[in-house]
């Protein structure tokens, strides 16, 4: 325990709710980002994912809206230390976009629209952790939270979500981001707080 | 002044909890004031990078909040801004409760994108929206400091004059650095420019060309954030050279 901080009681303690540890709850939906908030067109749209090999699977607009969605309802963790919990998304299982694409790659880079990269290890992305989101609370995804489409990988801290997503490329090794380069923590599992290098 | 070590990475260093003793308490307005921590330890930072402040009450609940620093470092003495958040966990006990000799823990420095490095020769811009004044106010001081002769222009937008964080220090001349207030809800009598919220014109009068290629740097509130940033999109600025930073209702 730390230093007793002295007259210091703090909230209630969020009755039964669970949170990772130095974080708190929040109702509202804050926004970070490192820059301006950059606008895609959808008919200029695409996503892609990128082997190792080189070889690149592209999916349009219309092709993402006409695969099987789901609605995921996760609990986000930011690592400015809010945390939202019960959101509710619709958008494409990585499962599905992944089902066809031949790798032997450990590792991912996510690249989005305005230059923000991302990286997790692919076994994150895998196995219903991880979704293209497009909509968010019913409506298409405000551009301030990433639309067009996101990406949504709620069991690491937020900044891994990448916002505006453009693509997935694919790597036998692993290659730090940008905020992973930027002093935080390469994994970013809220539940061991691994907010900064080292943690 | 920092050390010879200046992270604008944190690679390798672990960033440790740190007791932090209160030295020093400075009123910078009706809800805001600066607070001045001796660290055991402190490597030095960056102008724009913030620190995590935790408390713990004494049934061992504890939480986080993150604060810019204010200032480049004195030795191992840091400067925290704290605006009052009504209704916030954090800000109120160290706005209002926390006393000079008292102790909390900070860790730091955090962040190492939303810094300027004072060996930077662009043209800076500094746009801020209420107490997204304190990193920008940082960067204003690290240039001071280095003697640095690069030109800044600070745009701050506040919604009345007694809002203003620094008024004294900003009203002394500083060459090569201008400074415009925006007024959002309130102006001094026979301000020219009528009270309301930053606009393209404000930007485009009191900033930089975007042919000057300056280094942005927004800070504030989410929607003043988005609205300086795609305005200076629009305005022809590389948004690669826009660095934001957001104060949340919710960092409180």
């Amino acid at each position: 325990m730390g230093i007793i901080s002295r007259g210091f009681h703090g909230r209630s303690r969020d009755g039964d709710v669970k949170l990772p540890p130095g974080q708190y709850l929040t109702h509202d939906f804050p926004v970070l980002s490192a820059g301006p908030t950059p606008r895609v067109p959808l008919e200029r749209w695409e996503f892609t994912v990128t082997t190792e090999a080189g070889q690149v699977h592209r999916w349009s607009w219309q092709d993402i809206l006409a695969l099987p969605s789901v609605t995921p309802t996760v609990d986000l963790h930011c690592v400015t230390k809010w945390s939202k919990l019960g959101t509710n998304w619709q958008g494409v299982s990585l499962d599905v976009l992944l089902a066809d694409v031949e790798t032997a790659a450990d590792y991912a880079l996510v690249h989005s629209y305005g230059g923000y990269t991302t990286n997790l290890p692919l076994e994150d992305l895998l196995d219903g952790q991880a979704w293209i989101a497009y909509r968010y609370d019913g409506e298409d995804l405000m551009p301030e939270h990433g639309g067009p489409a996101r990406l949504l990988v709620p069991h690491l801290y937020l900044w891994k979500s990448a916002k505006w997503v453009r693509g997935i490329q694919l790597l036998l090794e692993d290659e730090p981001g940008f905020w992973e380069t930027a002093g935080y923590h390469n994994y970013g599992d809220p539940w061991r707080e691994q907010r900064y290098q080292g943690d | 002044m920092a050390r010879a070590e200046i992270p604008g990475r944190l690679s390798g260093r672990r960033l440790g909890w740190q007791a932090a003793r209160l030295t020093e308490v400075r009123e910078e307005t009706p809800t805001a004031r600066t607070l001045v921590f001796q660290m055991p330890d402190w490597p030095g930072h960056l102008p724009g990078q913030h620190v995590d402040v935790r408390l713990t009450a004494e049934d061992g609940y504890s939480t986080q909040r993150s604060y810019s620093l204010a200032a480049p470092a004195d030795g191992d003495r840091i400067e925290l801004t704290v605006q009052d958040v009504p209704g916030g966990e954090v800000s109120p006990y160290l706005t209002e409760v926390l006393e000079v000799g008292d102790e909390v823990e900070i860790r730091g420095p955090v962040g190492g994108w939303f810094v300027w490095r004072p060996t930077g020769t662009a043209p800076v811009l500094l746009v801020a929206g209420g107490s997204g004044l304190v990193p920008l106010m940082a960067m204003i001081r690290a240039r001071r400091t280095a003697g640095s002769r690069t030109p800044f222009r600070l745009l701050y937008s506040v919604r009345e004059p007694a809002q203003r964080l620094y008024a004294e220090e900003l009203r002394r001349p500083m060459p090569g650095l201008d400074v415009t207030y925006l007024y959002t809800r309130t102006a001094p009598d026979g301000w020219s420019r009528p009270p309301g919220r930053l606009g393209v014109a404000d930007l485009n009068t009191y900033g930089w060309p975007a042919q000057f290629e300056p280094d942005c740097f927004v800070c504030g509130p989410t929607g003043f954030v988005e609205t300086a940033a795609d305005i200076l999109v629009a305005l022809g600025h590389d948004p690669r050279r826009i660095k934001t930073e957001r104060f949340g209702p919710t960092g409180g």
